[in-house]
């Protein structure tokens, strides 16, 4: 599969204290086990099964995924920016994969 | 006492419609206690209540692939006031467990949006557990036209 593509949307600026909504794409099938291919055999699960969200080392939001979750995982939070700094976005893959994204945030 | 011929056809019919209704209703109602089940163990045998949070789906969803929904709990997400973890189930779905949310002070308020797969007509669930324990339910009924699973 290709390698899966993450998207964020996030203000660059915020004042201090201030409640931002972020917004995150990830391209990925979410294949949920539960399909079959031409033959008749089952196609194994493999989907993103945890994504977090931390603030300068502090975790502000934490997901876990069931195969439930539609393709292309998409997240819409909130986060309280108390300072500059940065979100690092993670997303963990069934086969151990890790897909990781930055973003810097300054506070005016 | 006598039967008559009338009251054995009635019964007769009767005891059949049961047999036939009575198939999917079970599997229907299995579901439903393997949500109700899940929800317990999420809430640690606590009887959920209704209030504090809101799930908003679609009355109506064309396509079961890709469904938006989204929760919100009214806290100050502060101090004691505090929602540590949000569960999404789909009761009609082959496995109900949706998404877990979790939350925490940085959150600033308890709201979040995904899309998720429905496999047919069927309630979603969200129960929201706070951080002093008490715990909240909110329930939606989301038609769908095209499932979303299998293929």
């Amino acid at each position: 599969m290709a390698n899966p593509k993450p998207r964020i949307k996030i203000p660059k600026t915020a004042s201090a204290g201030e409640v931002i909504t972020i917004k995150t794409l990830i391209s990925h099938e979410m294949e949920s086990g539960q399909r079959k291919d031409k033959d008749g055999n089952p196609i194994p699960r493999q989907i993103i099964n945890k994504f977090t969200c931390a603030f300068n080392g502090t975790t502000v939001f934490e997901c876990d995924l069931d195969p439930a979750i539609s393709a292309n995982p998409y997240f819409e939070f909130n986060a309280k920016v108390p300072e500059s700094g940065s979100f690092k976005f993670t997303w963990v893959d069934d086969d151990g994969s890790v897909y990781e994204s930055e973003q810097a945030i300054e506070v005016k | 006492m006598q039967l008559t011929r009338r009251q054995m056809l009635t019964l007769t019919a009767g005891v059949a419609g049961m047999a036939v209704i009575g198939l999917p209703f079970d599997l229907a109602l299995a579901a439903v206690e393997d949500t109700e089940k899940a929800i317990m163990d999420f809430t640690g045998g606590k009887k959920p209540e209704t209030g504090k949070i809101t799930l908003t789906a679609p009355e109506i969803a064309e396509n079961g692939n890709t469904v938006p929904v989204s929760i919100s709990v009214d806290s100050a997400m502060s101090g004691d006031d505090m929602v540590d973890s949000v569960i999404i189930f789909a009761e009609g779905n082959p496995n109900p467990q949706v998404a877990t949310f979790r939350f925490s002070e940085l959150s600033g308020s308890a709201e979040a949006t995904t899309r998720m797969r429905l496999a047919k007509t069927q309630n979603v669930i969200a129960v929201a557990k706070m951080k002093d324990g008490s715990v909240f339910i909110d329930k939606k009924q989301v038609k769908v036209t095209i499932g979303g699973c299998g293929g």
